[in-house]
């Protein structure tokens, strides 16, 4: 590519924007569901800095960070799929999914 | 090219952004599949096109459509009426805002000794293959059976309760 | 004279771009590609279009449409105008963004699949090292679009109709990638243009097509359902079943919308079809040795046609599966026999050459698949009558 590259640090910066945007979804955000997508960007954001540390890194024809970040994908999604079915069945016991209201064990 | 990657950044963070901030469920969700399209592109451009194309075939075939389809079964689209914001939501920001300063700090603080761009790495999917099997083995045979344990207990914990699935 | 006529599409490309200075060169190479596609495929849709009617029109014992043009082949162009012209309704209470952007997220999604099918020799857009991994990436996209469009119209059953049509994707997508893992194993790349390699090599006068061989059988009947289920085709069209759903998740559409839906179907269908001719039936490559003269991209759009009319043959002949029946079969015979032709594949490429891997594959696939359809399908007993509320 023509043009001038972009360091590492514009990466490792959008990764750090990414995870604190994520973290403040999962504080701030009532919703069981939000909070779960705020989880996901902050895996998200992990992986980003993953690859770009293996693309700038001193040997990336080990593909060790492009490895972690295909399981990192993999982990997230079985991870997304039983939290999901957890609100779920929280959902259909009792009937809300705020958080503030799924405050007592008493079920 | 730093057009591009500014272009891809805005797009990331303003999926991000739109994600936190919406009040409609599914229009968060909607967001966050641009903010995940935003990350595969982004990949594109750091030469890790295996990880590109499964970032979009996991997380905008799989996880996006099971997030929309959670929002639907819990009937999402009843805003609660005090807000959607949690009552401390203040300090939500504080704590981010603070975890980014110091992550932010760190990255312009090692800038200097920070490596520029080397070569285009050669990867085919071949090397990547071979890597699975051969290094990685372990890890992919321990990520088979946490996929297996997660589809298993996810199906047993949506299930119903007199133990018919619906 | 034969080799010009295979590479004329590659030398016009040339010809045309040879007037740009050499650093534009391949820029505009890639743009006249995909100038090329956008003005091919669609205009295949349209031919479609009429096929389809006449064909199904003929299946059911009627004539299709044949006032517009001399046997009805101009009725494109006047659905085309139809459907300019309609007035383009979005319901009062719709998502309008969501609902703007579905048509066209589905469009391009699908139309970026369309860059890496090998179309003859050389006729490749993008030659990427992991071809496939990235048509698969696109296929998965239009998923969403298809809820996005069912949840945006703010109608019940629009979004039972994207609800049923995302669930059986996603199902028969998982059926879609084991069976084209088999053709990988084999050809050892994902590269698209390398698979068709492999498979234009003869043998006598026979060629070494995977379909010829009974894991490549097995594995492109599951393709061939698997692809059916994913283009929401009869008999896998329940959630567009005008019966049922009025037409499903793109109910609430009108006029150019609804032209970009179909649009989308049917090239989703061409692009489904075009992978199913690569991986399974040769690509581009001649059926005998002896008719290689004929081009290339000849075979490849002759291919895609013929899995076209077997489409349209299906719909018209089969009976509509229902929503668990469907799902039944995805999950209960469909993915097991795919797995199992997973394990039959390495098989046949660890026993070496010679009839007795012929003869162990096609013993263990036919077995398997009578085993599984009498004992694995198997109907539940009806009971005493189990009431079901909506909650």
């Amino acid at each position: 590519m023509t043009g001038m590259t972009t360091p590492l640090a514009g990466y490792l910066l959008v990764a750090a924007l990414l995870f604190a945007i994520g973290l403040a979804g999962a504080l701030v955000r009532r919703n069981a569901i939000l909070v779960l997508i705020g989880i996901e960007l902050m895996l998200n954001a992990a992986n980003l800095n993953l690859i770009a540390f293996w693309r700038y890194g001193p040997r990336p024809e080990l593909l060790t960070g492009m490895m972690f970040a295909i399981f990192s994908i993999a982990v997230a999604a079985a991870e997304a799929a039983v939290g999901l079915g957890l609100v779920i069945a929280i959902h259909r016991h009792t009937n809300t999914t705020e958080l503030d209201k799924i405050n007592r064990l008493k079920g | 090219m730093n057009a591009v990657f500014y272009l891809l950044a805005v797009l990331t963070i303003g999926g991000g952004l739109a994600a936190v901030l919406l009040k409609h469920l599914v229009h968060c969700a909607l967001a966050t599949t641009v903010a995940f399209s935003g990350l595969a592109l982004l990949y594109l451009q750091l030469d890790a096109q295996f990880a590109g194309f499964a970032q979009i075939l996991v997380y905008i075939g799989a996880v996006a459509i099971l997030i929309v389809f959670a929002i639907l079964l819990t009937r999402g689209s009843d805003l609660p009426q005090d807000g959607v914001f949690s009552r401390s939501w203040s300090v939500g920001f504080v704590i981010a805002a603070g975890v980014f300063a110091v992550l932010a700090w760190a990255v312009m603080q090692s800038v200097r000794a920070v490596p520029q761009q080397t070569a285009v790495p050669a990867v085919t999917v071949h090397d990547i293959g071979n890597a699975l099997v051969g290094r990685y083995v372990l890890p992919l045979e321990i990520v088979a059976l946490l996929l297996t344990a997660a589809t298993i207990g996810a199906v047993i914990v949506a299930m119903h309760e007199n133990g018919r699935p619906k | 004279m034969a080799n010009t006529l295979d590479q004329i599409f590659i030398l016009l490309r040339n010809w045309l771009v040879s007037f740009l200075p050499a650093a534009l060169r391949p820029a505009a190479g890639v743009v006249l590609g995909v100038i090329a596609i956008v003005c091919v495929f669609p205009g295949l849709f349209a031919l479609t279009t009429v096929f389809e009617r006449k064909g199904l029109g003929r299946i059911q014992n009627r004539l299709g449409p044949n006032r517009v043009g001399p046997y009805g082949l101009f009725q494109p162009v006047a659905d085309g105008i139809k459907s300019l012209t309609k007035e383009d309704i979005v319901p009062l209470s719709a998502n309008a963004a969501v609902h703007f952007l579905a048509p066209l997220v589905l469009v391009v999604a699908v139309f970026m699949g369309f860059a890496v099918l090998p179309m003859g020799r050389n006729m490749v857009l993008v030659d990427m090292d992991a071809g496939l991994l990235f048509f698969f990436a696109m296929g998965a996209a239009t998923e969403l679009s298809v809820f996005m469009a069912g949840w945006s119209s703010r109608n019940k059953y629009s979004l039972l109709g994207a609800m049923r049509a995302v669930a059986q994707m996603i199902s028969y997508e998982v059926v879609l990638l084991l069976s084209a893992v088999a053709v990988v194993m084999i050809t050892g790349s994902l590269s698209l243009p390398a698979i068709v390699a492999a498979q234009n090599t003869y043998t006598g006068i026979f060629p070494h097509w995977y379909i010829f061989t009974p894991w490549g059988l097995a594995g492109f009947a599951m393709y061939a359902i698997a692809a059916t289920a994913e283009t929401n085709r009869s008999p896998f069209d329940l959630p567009e079943g005008e019966s049922e759903l009025v037409a499903g998740y793109h109910t609430e559409y009108s006029g150019f919308k609804f032209a970009l839906f179909f649009l989308g179907e049917y090239l989703a269908m061409f692009s489904i079809s075009g992978l199913g001719t690569t991986l399974f039936l040769g690509g581009w490559s001649a059926p005998l040795s002896f008719l290689t003269f004929i081009p290339s991209w000849i075979w490849f759009f002759s291919k895609v046609m013929l899995s076209i009319f077997v489409f349209i043959w299906m719909r018209g002949t089969l009976p509509r599966l229902r929503q668990d029946q469907l799902m039944n079969f995805a999950w209960k015979f469909c993915l097991p026999f795919t797995l199992l032709d997973l394990v039959v594949t390495a098989l046949w490429r660890f026993m070496g050459e010679g009839w007795m891997r012929w003869v162990v594959s096609t013993a263990i696939l036919a077995a398997a698949y009578v085993l599984m359809g009498r004992f694995g399908m198997r109907k539940e007993h009806f009971g005493p009558r189990r009431y079901r509320y909506a909650e």
